[in-house]
Protein backbone atom coordinates (compact mmCIF):
# COMPACT_ATOMS: atom_id res chain seq x y z
CA UNK A 1 0.00 0.00 0.00
CA UNK A 2 0.90 3.63 -0.48
CA UNK A 3 1.60 5.51 2.72
CA UNK A 4 2.16 9.27 2.80
CA UNK A 5 3.15 11.21 5.91
CA UNK A 6 3.81 14.93 6.18
CA UNK A 7 4.43 15.35 2.48
CA UNK A 8 4.98 19.00 1.67
CA UNK A 9 6.52 21.46 -0.72
CA UNK A 10 5.88 25.12 -1.51
CA UNK A 11 2.19 25.35 -2.42
CA UNK A 12 1.33 22.14 -0.58
CA UNK A 13 0.65 21.84 3.13
CA UNK A 14 1.80 18.72 4.95
CA UNK A 15 -0.41 15.90 3.64
CA UNK A 16 -1.12 12.50 5.21
CA UNK A 17 -2.79 9.84 3.14
CA UNK A 18 -3.00 6.06 2.89
CA UNK A 19 -4.16 4.15 -0.13
CA UNK A 20 -4.50 0.45 0.53
CA UNK A 21 -3.72 -2.24 -1.99
CA UNK A 22 -6.89 -2.78 -4.00
CA UNK A 23 -8.27 0.61 -3.08
CA UNK A 24 -9.07 3.68 -5.15
CA UNK A 25 -9.00 7.10 -3.50
CA UNK A 26 -10.24 10.24 -5.27
CA UNK A 27 -9.09 13.82 -4.83
CA UNK A 28 -11.03 16.78 -6.18
CA UNK A 29 -10.75 20.52 -5.85
CA UNK A 30 -10.55 23.71 -7.89
CA UNK A 31 -7.84 24.32 -10.46
CA UNK A 32 -4.63 25.53 -8.91
CA UNK A 33 -5.48 24.02 -5.52
CA UNK A 34 -2.37 21.86 -5.59
CA UNK A 35 -3.73 18.50 -6.77
CA UNK A 36 -1.06 18.02 -9.41
CA UNK A 37 1.59 19.31 -7.00
CA UNK A 38 0.59 16.54 -4.61
CA UNK A 39 0.93 13.86 -7.29
CA UNK A 40 4.25 15.29 -8.50
CA UNK A 41 5.55 15.38 -4.94
CA UNK A 42 4.59 11.75 -4.35
CA UNK A 43 6.69 10.60 -7.32
CA UNK A 44 9.47 13.01 -6.29
CA UNK A 45 9.48 15.13 -9.44
CA UNK A 46 10.02 18.33 -7.44
CA UNK A 47 12.01 18.89 -4.27
CA UNK A 48 9.77 18.03 -1.31
CA UNK A 49 9.82 16.84 2.29
CA UNK A 50 8.01 14.05 4.01
CA UNK A 51 7.88 10.27 4.19
CA UNK A 52 6.38 8.17 1.46
CA UNK A 53 6.46 4.39 1.30
CA UNK A 54 5.05 1.64 -0.89
CA UNK A 55 4.53 -1.86 0.55
CA UNK A 56 6.59 -0.81 3.55
CA UNK A 57 9.55 0.29 1.44
CA UNK A 58 10.56 3.89 1.95
CA UNK A 59 10.92 6.13 -1.07
CA UNK A 60 14.12 7.73 0.10
CA UNK A 61 15.75 4.35 0.57
CA UNK A 62 15.57 3.50 -3.12
CA UNK A 63 16.80 5.29 -6.25
CA UNK A 64 14.13 7.59 -7.67
CA UNK A 65 13.75 5.66 -10.98
CA UNK A 66 12.97 2.48 -9.05
CA UNK A 67 10.38 4.33 -6.97
CA UNK A 68 8.76 5.74 -10.10
CA UNK A 69 8.45 2.27 -11.62
CA UNK A 70 6.47 1.16 -8.56
CA UNK A 71 4.42 4.33 -8.19
CA UNK A 72 3.56 5.58 -11.66
CA UNK A 73 2.15 9.03 -12.24
CA UNK A 74 0.09 9.76 -15.36
CA UNK A 75 -0.27 13.55 -15.71
CA UNK A 76 -3.27 15.20 -17.34
CA UNK A 77 -1.16 16.07 -20.35
CA UNK A 78 1.49 13.43 -20.82
CA UNK A 79 4.73 14.13 -22.62
CA UNK A 80 6.02 12.23 -25.66
CA UNK A 81 9.67 11.91 -26.52
CA UNK A 82 9.67 9.99 -29.82
CA UNK A 83 7.89 10.34 -33.14
CA UNK A 84 5.91 7.11 -33.15
CA UNK A 85 3.59 5.76 -30.48
CA UNK A 86 5.29 2.36 -30.35
CA UNK A 87 8.65 3.86 -29.42
CA UNK A 88 7.18 4.86 -26.07
CA UNK A 89 6.59 1.26 -25.07
CA UNK A 90 9.46 -0.94 -23.90
CA UNK A 91 7.80 -3.97 -25.52
CA UNK A 92 5.05 -3.14 -28.05
CA UNK A 93 3.92 -6.79 -28.08
CA UNK A 94 2.81 -6.56 -24.45
CA UNK A 95 1.05 -3.27 -25.14
CA UNK A 96 -1.14 -4.56 -27.99
CA UNK A 97 -3.86 -6.33 -25.91
CA UNK A 98 -4.01 -3.37 -23.57
CA UNK A 99 -4.61 -1.05 -26.49
CA UNK A 100 -7.55 -3.10 -27.69
CA UNK A 101 -8.93 -3.07 -24.17
CA UNK A 102 -8.78 0.74 -24.17
CA UNK A 103 -10.64 0.94 -27.46
CA UNK A 104 -7.61 1.64 -29.61
CA UNK A 105 -6.58 -0.45 -32.63
CA UNK A 106 -3.34 -2.38 -32.22
CA UNK A 107 -2.12 -0.47 -35.28
CA UNK A 108 -2.08 2.64 -33.09
CA UNK A 109 1.46 1.64 -32.16
CA UNK A 110 2.51 2.69 -35.66
CA UNK A 111 0.83 6.08 -35.45
CA UNK A 112 2.67 9.37 -35.29
CA UNK A 113 2.34 11.08 -31.93
CA UNK A 114 1.83 14.46 -33.60
CA UNK A 115 -1.44 13.25 -35.13
CA UNK A 116 -3.02 11.85 -31.98
CA UNK A 117 -6.17 13.40 -30.53
CA UNK A 118 -6.33 14.41 -26.88
CA UNK A 119 -8.38 11.35 -26.01
CA UNK A 120 -6.01 9.01 -27.82
CA UNK A 121 -3.06 10.55 -26.05
CA UNK A 122 -4.75 10.10 -22.69
CA UNK A 123 -5.48 6.43 -23.26
CA UNK A 124 -2.02 5.76 -24.66
CA UNK A 125 -0.41 7.48 -21.68
CA UNK A 126 -2.46 5.24 -19.43
CA UNK A 127 -1.44 2.14 -21.41
CA UNK A 128 2.19 3.24 -21.25
CA UNK A 129 1.91 3.44 -17.46
CA UNK A 130 0.04 0.14 -17.08
CA UNK A 131 2.63 -1.92 -18.95
CA UNK A 132 5.03 -0.97 -16.15
CA UNK A 133 2.86 -3.12 -13.80
CA UNK A 134 3.00 -0.49 -11.06
CA UNK A 135 2.00 -1.12 -7.44
CA UNK A 136 0.31 2.28 -7.29
CA UNK A 137 -1.10 4.47 -10.02
CA UNK A 138 -1.52 8.23 -9.68
CA UNK A 139 -3.97 9.51 -12.28
CA UNK A 140 -4.59 13.17 -13.07
CA UNK A 141 -7.92 13.62 -14.88
CA UNK A 142 -7.53 10.39 -16.88
CA UNK A 143 -10.81 10.68 -18.77
CA UNK A 144 -11.20 14.46 -19.24
CA UNK A 145 -10.73 14.24 -23.01
CA UNK A 146 -12.89 11.15 -23.57
CA UNK A 147 -16.48 10.70 -24.65
CA UNK A 148 -18.72 9.15 -21.93
CA UNK A 149 -18.65 5.70 -23.50
CA UNK A 150 -14.86 5.51 -23.76
CA UNK A 151 -14.57 7.00 -20.29
CA UNK A 152 -16.62 4.07 -18.99
CA UNK A 153 -14.31 1.63 -20.77
CA UNK A 154 -11.35 3.22 -19.04
CA UNK A 155 -13.13 3.19 -15.70
CA UNK A 156 -14.03 -0.48 -15.94
CA UNK A 157 -10.42 -1.27 -16.71
CA UNK A 158 -9.30 0.75 -13.67
CA UNK A 159 -11.81 -1.25 -11.61
CA UNK A 160 -10.17 -4.46 -12.79
CA UNK A 161 -6.73 -3.23 -11.84
CA UNK A 162 -7.95 -2.25 -8.40
CA UNK A 163 -9.49 -5.69 -8.01
CA UNK A 164 -6.10 -7.12 -8.95
CA UNK A 165 -4.68 -5.29 -5.94
CA UNK A 166 -3.06 -2.10 -7.14
CA UNK A 167 -3.61 1.19 -5.33
CA UNK A 168 -5.05 4.08 -7.32
CA UNK A 169 -5.05 7.75 -6.38
CA UNK A 170 -7.18 9.63 -8.87
CA UNK A 171 -7.61 13.37 -9.32
CA UNK A 172 -10.92 14.14 -10.98
CA UNK A 173 -13.29 17.06 -11.45
CA UNK A 174 -16.10 14.65 -12.15
CA UNK A 175 -17.96 14.05 -8.86
CA UNK A 176 -19.89 11.12 -10.34
CA UNK A 177 -16.70 9.48 -11.50
CA UNK A 178 -15.20 9.95 -8.03
CA UNK A 179 -18.28 8.26 -6.53
CA UNK A 180 -18.18 5.38 -9.00
CA UNK A 181 -14.50 4.68 -8.54
CA UNK A 182 -13.60 5.60 -4.99
CA UNK A 183 -15.06 4.81 -1.58
CA UNK A 184 -12.90 7.41 0.11
CA UNK A 185 -12.74 10.92 -1.29
CA UNK A 186 -10.62 13.92 -0.43
CA UNK A 187 -10.75 17.57 -1.22
CA UNK A 188 -7.81 19.81 -2.01
CA UNK A 189 -8.16 23.54 -1.39
CA UNK A 190 -5.34 26.08 -1.27
CA UNK A 191 -2.75 23.35 -0.92
CA UNK A 192 -4.53 21.62 1.96
CA UNK A 193 -5.83 18.08 1.68
CA UNK A 194 -8.89 17.17 3.75
CA UNK A 195 -11.49 14.34 3.74
CA UNK A 196 -14.65 15.04 1.78
CA UNK A 197 -18.12 13.51 1.53
CA UNK A 198 -18.51 9.98 2.79
CA UNK A 199 -14.80 9.62 3.34
CA UNK A 200 -12.82 8.84 6.43
CA UNK A 201 -9.45 10.27 7.36
CA UNK A 202 -6.18 8.62 6.49
CA UNK B 1 60.22 35.82 -45.56
CA UNK B 2 59.27 39.20 -46.93
CA UNK B 3 56.65 41.30 -45.24
CA UNK B 4 55.69 44.50 -47.00
CA UNK B 5 55.68 46.97 -44.08
CA UNK B 6 52.70 49.29 -43.77
CA UNK B 7 53.07 52.99 -43.06
CA UNK B 8 50.50 55.00 -41.07
CA UNK B 9 49.59 56.72 -44.33
CA UNK B 10 48.64 53.33 -45.78
CA UNK B 11 46.34 52.67 -42.85
CA UNK B 12 44.85 56.14 -43.05
CA UNK B 13 44.14 55.56 -46.71
CA UNK B 14 42.26 52.33 -45.90
CA UNK B 15 40.33 54.18 -43.18
CA UNK B 16 38.92 56.43 -45.89
CA UNK B 17 36.66 53.49 -46.77
CA UNK B 18 35.13 53.58 -43.30
CA UNK B 19 34.49 57.32 -43.61
CA UNK B 20 32.92 56.60 -46.97
CA UNK B 21 30.53 54.17 -45.27
CA UNK B 22 29.73 56.78 -42.67
CA UNK B 23 29.00 59.33 -45.41
CA UNK B 24 26.79 56.80 -47.14
CA UNK B 25 24.90 56.24 -43.91
CA UNK B 26 24.35 59.98 -43.52
CA UNK B 27 23.22 60.35 -47.10
CA UNK B 28 20.79 57.44 -46.86
CA UNK B 29 19.80 58.26 -43.26
CA UNK B 30 20.68 54.77 -42.02
CA UNK B 31 21.51 56.22 -38.61
CA UNK B 32 24.65 54.13 -38.47
CA UNK B 33 27.33 56.78 -38.99
CA UNK B 34 28.07 57.28 -35.33
CA UNK B 35 28.09 53.56 -34.54
CA UNK B 36 30.32 52.86 -37.53
CA UNK B 37 32.87 55.43 -36.44
CA UNK B 38 32.79 54.36 -32.78
CA UNK B 39 33.22 50.72 -33.74
CA UNK B 40 36.07 51.62 -36.06
CA UNK B 41 37.78 53.67 -33.36
CA UNK B 42 37.31 50.86 -30.81
CA UNK B 43 38.85 48.40 -33.20
CA UNK B 44 41.91 50.63 -33.72
CA UNK B 45 42.41 51.20 -29.99
CA UNK B 46 41.83 47.55 -28.99
CA UNK B 47 44.15 46.16 -31.63
CA UNK B 48 46.86 48.74 -30.91
CA UNK B 49 46.77 47.88 -27.23
CA UNK B 50 46.85 44.15 -27.99
CA UNK B 51 49.81 44.76 -30.29
CA UNK B 52 51.67 46.45 -27.45
CA UNK B 53 50.71 43.71 -24.98
CA UNK B 54 51.83 40.98 -27.37
CA UNK B 55 55.09 42.84 -28.06
CA UNK B 56 55.82 42.97 -24.34
CA UNK B 57 54.78 39.34 -23.83
CA UNK B 58 57.03 38.13 -26.63
CA UNK B 59 59.98 40.12 -25.29
CA UNK B 60 59.64 38.72 -21.78
CA UNK B 61 58.79 35.20 -22.93
CA UNK B 62 58.03 34.48 -19.29
CA UNK B 63 55.90 31.44 -18.42
CA UNK B 64 54.14 33.41 -15.67
CA UNK B 65 53.06 36.27 -17.92
CA UNK B 66 52.09 33.89 -20.70
CA UNK B 67 49.93 31.89 -18.29
CA UNK B 68 48.39 35.09 -16.99
CA UNK B 69 47.55 36.25 -20.50
CA UNK B 70 46.04 32.82 -21.24
CA UNK B 71 43.92 33.02 -18.09
CA UNK B 72 42.60 36.45 -19.02
CA UNK B 73 41.72 35.16 -22.49
CA UNK B 74 39.82 32.24 -20.98
CA UNK B 75 37.90 34.53 -18.62
CA UNK B 76 36.90 36.82 -21.48
CA UNK B 77 35.81 33.83 -23.54
CA UNK B 78 33.73 32.62 -20.57
CA UNK B 79 32.07 35.99 -20.23
CA UNK B 80 31.31 36.12 -23.94
CA UNK B 81 29.87 32.59 -23.96
CA UNK B 82 27.66 33.50 -21.01
CA UNK B 83 26.48 36.72 -22.62
CA UNK B 84 25.19 34.73 -25.57
CA UNK B 85 22.88 32.54 -23.46
CA UNK B 86 19.23 33.41 -23.57
CA UNK B 87 18.53 31.64 -20.28
CA UNK B 88 21.32 31.14 -17.80
CA UNK B 89 22.06 28.95 -14.84
CA UNK B 90 21.77 30.70 -11.49
CA UNK B 91 24.66 31.50 -9.19
CA UNK B 92 28.21 30.43 -9.81
CA UNK B 93 27.11 28.12 -12.61
CA UNK B 94 26.11 31.02 -14.87
CA UNK B 95 29.74 31.61 -15.56
CA UNK B 96 31.32 28.45 -14.20
CA UNK B 97 30.11 25.80 -16.64
CA UNK B 98 31.18 27.50 -19.87
CA UNK B 99 34.39 28.97 -18.48
CA UNK B 100 35.48 25.78 -16.75
CA UNK B 101 34.88 23.65 -19.84
CA UNK B 102 36.67 26.09 -22.13
CA UNK B 103 39.60 26.41 -19.77
CA UNK B 104 40.05 22.66 -19.55
CA UNK B 105 39.62 22.05 -23.29
CA UNK B 106 41.69 25.07 -24.36
CA UNK B 107 44.60 24.23 -22.10
CA UNK B 108 44.66 20.50 -22.88
CA UNK B 109 44.54 20.98 -26.64
CA UNK B 110 46.95 23.95 -26.73
CA UNK B 111 49.53 22.19 -24.59
CA UNK B 112 49.13 19.02 -26.67
CA UNK B 113 49.67 20.99 -29.89
CA UNK B 114 52.61 22.95 -28.54
CA UNK B 115 54.49 20.14 -26.90
CA UNK B 116 54.11 17.44 -29.52
CA UNK B 117 53.48 19.08 -32.90
CA UNK B 118 54.51 22.72 -33.18
CA UNK B 119 57.31 22.27 -30.60
CA UNK B 120 58.71 25.79 -30.26
CA UNK B 121 61.58 26.27 -27.82
CA UNK B 122 60.59 26.73 -25.02
CA UNK B 123 57.23 25.08 -25.65
CA UNK B 124 55.33 27.89 -23.93
CA UNK B 125 56.92 30.52 -26.20
CA UNK B 126 54.12 33.13 -26.20
CA UNK B 127 54.67 33.86 -29.91
CA UNK B 128 53.12 30.44 -30.55
CA UNK B 129 51.15 29.75 -27.39
CA UNK B 130 49.01 32.90 -27.38
CA UNK B 131 47.83 32.84 -31.02
CA UNK B 132 47.20 29.08 -30.94
CA UNK B 133 45.23 29.33 -27.70
CA UNK B 134 43.35 32.29 -29.15
CA UNK B 135 42.25 30.37 -32.21
CA UNK B 136 41.25 27.32 -30.20
CA UNK B 137 39.38 29.38 -27.60
CA UNK B 138 37.55 31.47 -30.18
CA UNK B 139 36.13 28.39 -31.84
CA UNK B 140 35.54 26.45 -28.63
CA UNK B 141 33.63 29.44 -27.32
CA UNK B 142 31.32 29.31 -30.33
CA UNK B 143 30.68 25.62 -29.86
CA UNK B 144 30.20 25.84 -26.11
CA UNK B 145 27.81 28.76 -26.24
CA UNK B 146 25.74 27.17 -29.00
CA UNK B 147 25.67 23.85 -27.18
CA UNK B 148 24.72 25.31 -23.80
CA UNK B 149 22.07 27.51 -25.34
CA UNK B 150 20.51 24.53 -27.08
CA UNK B 151 20.73 22.43 -23.92
CA UNK B 152 18.92 24.94 -21.76
CA UNK B 153 16.27 25.89 -24.31
CA UNK B 154 15.81 22.20 -25.15
CA UNK B 155 15.25 21.29 -21.51
CA UNK B 156 12.70 24.09 -21.12
CA UNK B 157 10.81 23.35 -24.33
CA UNK B 158 10.93 19.57 -23.96
CA UNK B 159 10.15 19.55 -20.28
CA UNK B 160 7.04 17.39 -20.70
CA UNK B 161 8.94 14.83 -22.79
CA UNK B 162 11.83 14.67 -20.32
CA UNK B 163 9.59 14.36 -17.30
CA UNK B 164 7.43 11.75 -19.05
CA UNK B 165 10.51 9.55 -19.26
CA UNK B 166 11.42 10.22 -15.63
CA UNK B 167 7.87 9.30 -14.59
CA UNK B 168 8.28 5.93 -16.25
CA UNK B 169 11.45 5.17 -14.37
CA UNK B 170 14.14 6.54 -16.68
CA UNK B 171 17.31 7.90 -15.06
CA UNK B 172 18.12 11.57 -15.46
CA UNK B 173 20.85 10.69 -17.96
CA UNK B 174 18.46 8.61 -20.07
CA UNK B 175 15.75 11.25 -19.96
CA UNK B 176 18.18 14.01 -20.96
CA UNK B 177 19.79 11.98 -23.73
CA UNK B 178 17.74 13.46 -26.57
CA UNK B 179 18.44 17.05 -25.53
CA UNK B 180 22.09 16.31 -24.79
CA UNK B 181 22.57 14.82 -28.23
CA UNK B 182 20.89 17.78 -29.96
CA UNK B 183 23.10 20.19 -28.02
CA UNK B 184 26.26 18.35 -29.03
CA UNK B 185 25.18 18.43 -32.65
CA UNK B 186 24.36 22.12 -32.53
CA UNK B 187 27.75 22.90 -31.02
CA UNK B 188 29.75 20.83 -33.49
CA UNK B 189 28.07 21.96 -36.71
CA UNK B 190 30.08 25.22 -37.09
CA UNK B 191 33.32 23.23 -36.81
CA UNK B 192 32.17 20.75 -39.42
CA UNK B 193 31.02 23.54 -41.72
CA UNK B 194 34.29 25.39 -41.19
CA UNK B 195 36.30 22.35 -42.22
CA UNK B 196 34.06 21.55 -45.17
CA UNK B 197 34.14 25.09 -46.54
CA UNK B 198 37.85 25.69 -45.88
CA UNK B 199 39.67 26.65 -49.07
CA UNK B 200 36.57 26.61 -51.24
CA UNK B 201 34.34 29.27 -49.76
CA UNK B 202 36.84 31.03 -47.56
CA UNK B 203 40.57 31.12 -47.12
CA UNK B 204 41.14 30.65 -43.38
CA UNK B 205 42.49 33.77 -41.69
CA UNK B 206 45.65 32.29 -40.29
CA UNK B 207 46.68 30.78 -43.59
CA UNK B 208 46.01 34.05 -45.39
CA UNK B 209 48.05 35.86 -42.78
CA UNK B 210 51.00 33.52 -43.17
CA UNK B 211 50.88 33.79 -46.95
CA UNK B 212 50.86 37.60 -46.72
CA UNK B 213 53.84 37.31 -44.39
CA UNK B 214 55.75 35.46 -47.11
CA UNK B 215 55.33 31.85 -46.00
CA UNK B 216 55.19 29.24 -48.77
CA UNK B 217 51.50 28.38 -49.42
CA UNK B 218 52.14 24.67 -48.84
CA UNK B 219 53.71 25.38 -45.43
CA UNK B 220 50.87 27.77 -44.57
CA UNK B 221 48.35 25.09 -45.53
CA UNK B 222 50.05 22.53 -43.30
CA UNK B 223 49.81 24.93 -40.38
CA UNK B 224 46.19 25.62 -41.15
CA UNK B 225 45.34 21.93 -41.25
CA UNK B 226 47.06 21.36 -37.94
CA UNK B 227 45.17 24.26 -36.38
CA UNK B 228 41.86 23.01 -37.79
CA UNK B 229 42.42 19.67 -36.08
CA UNK B 230 43.34 21.37 -32.82
CA UNK B 231 40.23 23.56 -33.11
CA UNK B 232 38.09 20.50 -33.77
CA UNK B 233 39.54 18.75 -30.74
CA UNK B 234 39.14 21.78 -28.49
CA UNK B 235 35.56 22.38 -29.57
CA UNK B 236 34.63 18.73 -29.12
CA UNK B 237 36.19 18.47 -25.66
CA UNK B 238 34.87 21.82 -24.42
CA UNK B 239 31.42 21.14 -25.77
CA UNK B 240 31.25 17.67 -24.27
CA UNK B 241 32.33 18.97 -20.86
CA UNK B 242 29.95 21.94 -20.96
CA UNK B 243 26.92 19.94 -22.13
CA UNK B 244 27.48 17.11 -19.65
CA UNK B 245 28.05 19.54 -16.77
CA UNK B 246 25.01 21.53 -17.85
CA UNK B 247 22.83 18.42 -18.10
CA UNK B 248 24.01 17.38 -14.64
CA UNK B 249 23.18 20.78 -13.24
CA UNK B 250 19.71 20.62 -14.82
CA UNK B 251 18.96 17.40 -12.96
CA UNK B 252 19.65 16.20 -9.45
CA UNK B 253 20.52 13.08 -7.50
CA UNK B 254 16.81 12.16 -7.18
CA UNK B 255 16.55 12.24 -10.98
CA UNK B 256 14.40 15.35 -11.18
CA UNK B 257 14.45 17.98 -13.90
CA UNK B 258 15.50 21.17 -12.11
CA UNK B 259 14.46 24.08 -14.29
CA UNK B 260 14.30 26.12 -11.08
CA UNK B 261 18.07 26.31 -11.37
CA UNK B 262 17.72 28.56 -14.39
CA UNK B 263 17.33 32.31 -14.18
CA UNK B 264 14.65 34.34 -15.93
CA UNK B 265 14.86 34.84 -19.65
CA UNK B 266 17.48 37.46 -20.49
CA UNK B 267 16.64 40.33 -22.82
CA UNK B 268 18.14 39.80 -26.21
Amino acid sequence: MLKIRGLMRPGLEAADLDVAAGECVAVSGPSGAGKSLLLRAIVDLDPNQGDVAIDGMKRDAMPAPEWRRRVVYVPAEAGWWAERVGEHFPDPAIAAPLMTRLGLPAAALEWEVARLSTGEKQRLALARALVMSPRALLLDEPTSGLDPETAMTVESMLHERVADGIAILIVTHDAKQAERLAKRRFRMAKGKLSPAGGGGGP
Amino acid sequence: MSVVPLSYVDIGLAAVLLFMNAALSLALRLGLARRLLVAGARMVVQLTLIGLVLKALFEFASPTFTALAALIMVLFAGREAMARQERRFTGFWTYGIGTGSMMAAGIIVTVFGLTTQISPDPWYDPRYAIPVLGMILGNTMNGVSLGLDRLVSGAVVQRAAIEAQLMLGATATQAMRGVTRESMRAGLIPTINGMAAAGLVSLPGMMTGQILAGVEPVEAVKYQILIMFLIGGGTGLGLLAAVLLGARRLTDSRHRLRLDRLGAKADS
